[in-house]
């Protein structure tokens, strides 16, 4: 067991790596003098020499790049070329709203999803299957920011329980900061549980139809406490990496759905940092969305050798 | 596998219909809409659906239905260009991982590790920042994010058939690997590449409406399904049509899509029935 | 007194009967087996009794179970299962939950019929000889036979009036299938317990059962005594069954030595064993220094239990994998395995186990058998035609089938297009890998037969893997027994097993079925 975590955190250390040197390079390729641009037209050249020597930009590539990680790895992510800012402090006070809403999202759809999905594989071929699946086939279909919108056309303005936008930082009134997210984190994850659903329906559907089902029955079972005894267990494997790569879904979704709701989260902050060409702060805001991707899968695969045992063993 | 049938697969047959309909309206726009989709008018601006404006008009007095049928070929042509690329890098990489163990295998399974850590959204904002935000942009972004999730698939279903003795003896007749995976291994998963392509081709649609949604996908005057919702977005309150419509343009799409995947998986392959899905998160 | 009363029962799937109206009457302490070959409905009858029958059969007819109906409540249903009949399936690889470990898969079976004890499961495992320390084991930590032995603890667990066993030996290797025959048996013996034997293998029903039932299509054939029906049987199907389980040996002269056509010298394969300190372990030998000759025209068999590299022999003799050390030479060409040079290639040809996966899908029949033809070079289109018609003539098919499909076919007619194509390149030596064992028992004889002209005819020289002693001794004329990678014996296969002299050949011979008494 120690070995396969060992394994896998290597895994997930060198696509880091990978990662952050692709983004690296690609955004290096960019023409243009980040020095003359923080200066502005009308420096002198001295000023911009001297500008690039103190930002390290006369040295090679591979230098800078490594000057970049280590930098990370002590939590400096450098200084935002057009807010003249650390990165680092920016990035922060937009993930205390788009983590938040990330994993409130994850867990409605969790909560959600699953139990309509065992539902549904419990009673799969009456009305009840077919009800919830024209559901999950229609709540797959719809984007979720689009969702939002509805959302807020209903419970913001048509019944006004909630608020249409914007956020309330949390040290200021909390209660006030989670009304405000409870929208965009509706509109994130009913799609979500959605896909969920009909994840778990097929897996728990699957497993049904294998043998230890049929062994559970001889033993005395009926058909729903067997599946619920032995398939569901079984079933959450397939839906755990569902579950991994919609965590990875969600963060980027927040991104979108932030807009709906105007709040603001790390979507805002990487839009303008793109329309204002800051390099500095869409190296680290992208490291850090695959950074919680990566991370997030090896939580998956994790939790895989965790349930299954024979995973744990597996060689290669 | 004849027409008769498919006939048997009603859901295929709907689906595939509806997601025909729409196709032919978009490809419709390319020749005629009702009204140019270039065409402003203050003058009309916000008219409810009537006959003269089947859905009404925008905030600029541009017909809706003429917008709508542009935007579902953008949407379309955006998302089957995102799936040709996914599938046209992704398969031969799979099928490459399958019949070559060792190096080839490893290079290909830590790259399709480190593609699955780029989201689209993600890759969008890169090449947003490179060269500007564009529907070409929306295209390679989802493109990038097709390619492993096809590679998977092809190499799973690839490996599967590997073990089976036809392989092997074809492997005795003297076939090289590259010859074994075209004639034995490709045709045989083909059903699967072809489902998962409606998959990716609904989620294109919807990342595609996401990103111009955003700005990082198609700008004006081209126009999409996702940009019309982005044009809407500050009007929604007010003019809350604006939005639905497209946005229902979107859903009926991509149910028609997944309809015809079903259906499709069924038709095709009746032991895929429990797969599927697999990769929608993405 | 009857215990299980099947009256007129039929099981139909969308119209179509794959039971129809099946009347049997099984008697308590009765150890009744039912013989059928794929398809006779054998293992849907097992589910009508116990109510495990997929939801979209269409049943009709009676099932009584001690005097009364079967429950119509599904509950009610799982509960009689529960206290009163214990089954054990085919496939113990996928029978058992893989998640859970199977002391907590017996225990659950002990606490649904209140049964539960600390040393209940304790109980149960030496019952069936296992130890204590397996209760903590995962499924895929157990052996076949091991995971099977788990299962009948389970089928144990509630004390059952009856246990339904389900071809619970076809999935494992001779030794082991007869040591759980042998388990049924006297397990059924000391708890009075009446017994279902479900089976394809007449032997298997011969040695255990006393009453049998013989099904064919979904029809009951002949139902009696084992004695009297085997001795005497009165359905032709049935008298050909029986037939089937008796092999004539070799007909003709025996092969005399000449020319030595391949050679095998030293060879070894070694898989690494994985793991994250790969470089520290050792790796397996599946071949392990393997020495021997053929000589041209013989018949030279290969036996051993599953697992003992026969078949890894016969994948480096045919060039589809290569060996570690050590090389065999095929008329004068050296090579390790996949180094065999195409042009020999043509000479040398294997014929799979398994029909349903030895042929493309998607390709037709001309176009799988003449593959192999590219071996050949400078082959004009008129005398690839005429390779594909000889060689579909020679396993007696029809010419028209060339344009057909593989799923047009049935497992033994896939079986002789399988063989058409190791022919068509008209090689020399031909590898069989277990040719029959895929096959329903009243084909094998017709495909072995064929085999055994085809010799005669083209000259061949064949190696067989099996692991059917029978078959064996009615085929070679010679016989290698392997075990653990090494040849341990060899001989002539009267000679070999009439006086066994290695130990494992000694357990091959004594877990041989008797054979059924004429």
């Amino acid at each position: 067991m120690t070995l396969y975590i060992l394994r896998r955190i290597f895994g997930f250390l060198v696509t880091l790596l990978i990662a952050a040197a692709v983004i690296f390079f690609l955004l290096d390729l960019l023409p243009g003098d980040p020095a003359r641009f923080i200066l502005g037209i009308n420096a002198t050249p001295e000023a911009v020499a001297a500008l690039r020597l103190q930002m390290g930009l006369d040295d090679p590539a591979i230098v800078r790049f490594g000057n970049w990680l280590f930098g990370m790895l002590r939590g400096d992510f450098g200084l935002s070329q057009t807010q003249k800012l650390p990165v680092a402090g920016l990035i922060a006070d937009r993930m205390a709203v788009t983590l938040p809403l990330t994993i409130f999202a994850m867990v409605i759809s969790v909560v959600i999803g699953l139990p309509l999905g065992i539902l549904a594989a419990r009673h799969r071929g009456k009305i009840i299957d077919t009800g919830l699946m024209i559901l999950a086939q229609t709540g797959v279909a719809i984007p979720n920011f689009w969702f939002g919108m509805l959302l807020t056309l209903l419970f913001a303005v048509t019944l006004r329980w909630l608020p249409p936008g914007g956020f309330t930082p949390w040290n200021e009134d909390a209660w006030a900061s989670l009304r405000g997210l409870v929208l965009p984190s509706l509109a994130l994850a009913l799609p979500q549980a959605a896909i969920l659903a009909r994840v778990m329906r097929t897996a728990l559907v699957d497993v049904s139809s294998q043998d230890f089902i049929r062994t559970a029955r001889a033993k005395g079972m009926t058909f729903g406490e067997a599946l619920w005894r032995h398939g569901v267990r079984n079933a959450l494997l397939p839906v755990l990496t569902i579950l991994g790569l919609q965590f990875a879904f969600l963060v980027a979704g927040t991104i979108i759905v932030e807009n709906v709701f105007y709040l603001p989260g790390l979507g805002k902050l990487i839009y303008t940092a793109i329309m204002e060409r800051d390099l500095v702060l869409v190296r680290s805001a992208t490291i850090i969305l695959v950074l919680v991707v990566s991370f997030t899968m090896l939580v998956v695969d994790l939790a895989y050798g965790f349930v299954d045992p024979r995973i744990r063993e597996r060689r290669a | 596998m004849n027409w008769r049938s498919l006939l048997k697969h009603p859901g295929l047959v709907i689906g595939l219909s509806a997601t025909a309909l729409f196709a032919l309206l978009a490809l419709l726009s390319l020749v005629w809409t009702p009204y140019p989709i270039a065409d402003i008018s203050i003058a009309r601006r916000f008219a409810t659906p009537g006959p003269e404006h089947w859905l009404g008009t925008d905030q600029l007095g541009r017909d809706m239905l003429s917008l709508i049928m542009s935007g579902t070929l953008t949407s379309f042509t955006v998302g089957a260009m995102a799936v040709l690329i996914g599938a046209g890098i992704g398969v031969p990489l799979g099928l490459a991982a399958a019949i070559y163990d060792g190096p080839v295998e490893w290079v290909v399974l830590r790259f399709s590790d480190l593609a699955f850590a780029f989201p689209a959204v993600v890759i969008a904002i890169l090449i947003a920042t490179l060269v500007g935000p564009g529907a070409s942009n929306a295209v390679i972004a989802i493109g990038i994010f097709n390619v492993p999730v096809f590679a998977q698939v092809a190499r799973g279903g690839a490996l599967a058939i590997s073990t089976l003795d036809f392989v092997a003896a074809a492997r005795l007749a003297g076939l090289s690997k590259p010859m074994i995976a075209l004639r034995h291994l490709l045709p045989n998963i083909a059903s699967l590449i072809i489902v998962q392509g409606t998959i990716q081709l609904s989620l294109g649609i919807l990342a595609e409406a996401g990103l111009s949604y955003i700005g990082l996908g198609t700008q004006p005057p081209a126009t999409s399904l996702g940009l019309m919702l982005r044009d809407a977005q500050s009007l929604f309150l007010i003019h809350p049509w604006l939005s639905l419509a497209p946005g229902l343009a979107i859903v009926v799409i991509v149910i028609a899509l997944n309809i015809a995947g079903d259906g499709l998986r069924d038709a095709l392959d009746p032991r895929l029935r429990n797969r599927g899905l697999a990769n929608v998160a993405g | 007194m009857s215990l299980v009363e099947i009256e007129k029962l039929t099981i139909s799937f969308g119209g179509k009967a794959a039971v129809s109206d099946l009347s049997l009457s099984i008697n308590k302490g009765d150890r009744f087996g039912v013989v059928g070959e794929s398809g006779s409905g054998k293992s849907l009858t097992a589910l009508a009794v116990t109510g495990l029958l997929p939801e979209n059969a269409e049943v009709s007819g009676a099932i009584r179970f001690d005097g009364a109906h079967l429950p119509q409540d599904e509950k009610a249903m799982a509960r009689l299962r529960g206290q009163r009949i214990g089954m054990v399936f085919q496939e113990p690889m996928t029978a058992l939950n893989p998640l859970l470990r199977v002391g907590d898969q017996i225990e659950e079976a002990l606490k649904l019929t209140g049964h539960e004890g600390d040393t209940a499961v304790a109980g149960l495992l030496t019952e069936v000889g296992l130890e204590a320390q397996h209760t903590d084991r995962f499924p895929h930590q157990l052996s076949g036979g091991q995971r099977q032995r788990v299962m009948i603890a389970m089928a144990l667990a509630s004390a059952p009036d009856l246990m339904i066993a389900d071809e619970p030996t076809s999935a494992l290797d001779v030794i082991t299938q007869r040591v759980v025959l042998d388990l049924i048996r006297e397990i059924c013996d000391r708890r009075q317990m009446t017994l279902i034997f479900i089976s394809h293998d007449m032997r298997a029903v011969a040695t255990l059962c006393d009453r049998i039932a013989v099904l064919r299509g979904g029809k009951l054939i002949e139902t009696g005594p084992v004695k009297e029906v085997l001795s005497r049987p009165a359905d032709a199907y049935t008298q050909k069954l029986v037939a089937a389980t008796r092999m004539a040996p070799r007909q003709g002269e025996p092969h005399v030595a000449e020319k030595t056509l391949l050679e095998v010298v030293h060879l070894t394969r070694a898989f690494p064993q994985g793991g994250f300190w790969r470089w520290r372990q050792k790796p397996l030998l599946a071949v392990n220094d393997v020495s021997l000759r053929v000589s041209a025209g013989e018949c030279l068999a290969l036996v051993g239990p599953s697992g003992c590299g026969k078949t890894t022999l016969a994948r480096m003799i045919v060039g589809l994998d290569s060996a570690t050390t050590g090389q065999m030479r095929f008329e004068g060409t050296a090579y390790r395995g996949s180094d065999l040079p195409p042009a020999r290639r043509a000479d040398l040809s294997l014929v799979f186990q398994d029909p349903f996966g030895s042929f493309n899908p998607r390709l037709s029949i001309t176009q799988s058998l003449g593959e192999p033809l590219r071996l050949i070079p400078d082959l004009d289109p008129l005398a690839r035609e005429e390779r594909l018609m000889e060689a579909i003539d020679s396993v007696g098919l029809d010419r028209a089938m060339l344009a057909r499909f593989p799923h047009e076919f049935s497992g033994g007619q896939r079986q002789r297009l399988a063989i058409a194509r190791a022919l068509v390149t008209r090689p020399s030596l031909v590898v069989l890998d277990e040719p029959v064992s895929a096959l329903d028992v009243s084909v094998r004889g017709d495909v072995l037969d064929l085999l055994v002209k085809l010799q005669n005819q083209l000259g061949l020289t064949y190696i067989i893997i099996s692991h059917d002693l029978d078959m064996v001794a009615a085929m070679a004329d010679r016989v290698l027994v392997m075990e653990a990678g090494k040849i341990v014996e060899e001989g002539k296969p009267d000679a070999l097993f009439a006086a066994p002299q290695h130990r494992l050949t000694k357990a091959l011979m004594e877990a041989r079925l008797p054979d059924i008494a004429a």
